[in-house]
């Protein structure tokens, strides 16, 4: 049952990516183009994924989740150089491509060989990254 | 164009009503890079059925929906070399930093999570910028 929500989810998440335009990147493009021909439909977009998000969570309050123990607990609010390095690096991506991992699958059935090659290079990237970050760790460390 | 905003809202609807099932049943947060993660670099090995599932819909149904409506315009550069430099920025960020768009910035913000709130800045401030400096100084994108 989880596993068919699972992929609900996923359905709904790649519909509103479609519906929203959130899957053509001159639109995320055109969002993060403030000199340019600046296009507000990513606001939109969060806005509007926001606002049952924000209701959720105030309905986790006191209460289990339909099929599972408990709501995942809320993360340490540690703001440090990964969280910061990490969202520069994944913000320099997103606006070189216009792709962020959403989107990346959800339009790998139409974007073509260029969306495969994204989404190859976005993996390698997923997989190397806990190398990486443990060299850094032990450089800093070191100095 | 107005109409692009209501499509934009209602899209987005949707993904905040996919990622509050997500949480309300499944008790999870729906954050692409993380469920994506998990599944390639092996930390996510407990509930790659769940994972794949979510990855499987995500994938699927988009692309039927596109080619009912005679495909969906992209827009992706064919500049291969851009490509896989982003791509591979994305993979590394999103990981480092533990969360995306959907997880940083949809489920994040909605619970006022300080970490999502500045992890969003960083990449939209780090996202105009390469928008800026590719597009209008080096004019490659």
């Amino acid at each position: 049952m989880r596993i068919f929500v699972s992929f609900l989810v996923g359905s709904l998440f790649g519909l509103g990516l479609l519906i929203s335009g959130m899957t053509n990147t001159a639109k995320v493009q055109g969002w993060l183009d403030i000199f340019g021909d600046w296009d507000p439909t990513l606001a939109f977009v969060m806005g509007g994924a926001i606002i049952p998000m924000a209701i959720a969570w105030r309905f986790t309050i006191g209460r289990k989740p339909v099929l599972a123990e408990a709501f995942p607990p809320a993360p340490e609010q540690k703001l440090g150089r990964n969280l910061v390095l990490g969202s520069t690096l994944f913000g320099m991506g997103w606006g070189l491509a216009g792709l962020c991992p959403g989107p990346a699958i959800a339009s790998l059935g139409f974007a073509g060989p260029g969306g495969w090659l994204f989404v190859g290079a976005m993996i390698a990237g997923m997989v190397a990254a806990p190398s990486l970050r443990a060299r850094l760790d032990q450089r800093t460390v070191a100095v | 164009m107005p109409i692009d905003w209501i499509m934009g809202l209602v899209g987005g609807v949707l993904i905040g009503t996919a990622a509050a099932i997500f949480l309300l049943v499944n008790g999870r947060i729906m954050g692409a890079s993380g469920i994506i993660g998990g599944l390639v670099d092996g930390s996510g090995r407990s509930d790659w059925q769940e994972r794949a599932a979510l990855i499987a819909g995500l994938f699927i149904i988009p692309g039927l929906v596109a080619l009912a409506m005679g495909g969906s315009e992209t827009n992706l550069t064919g500049n291969w070399a851009i490509i896989t430099v982003a791509g591979l920025l994305v993979g590394v960020g999103t990981r480092f930093a533990n969360g995306c768009t959907s997880g940083h910035g949809v489920c994040g913000i909605s619970r006022l999570s300080l970490r999502g709130i500045v992890a969003t800045a960083f990449y939209i401030g780090a996202g105009g910028l390469t928008v800026v400096l590719f597009k209008h100084v080096l004019g490659v994108i």
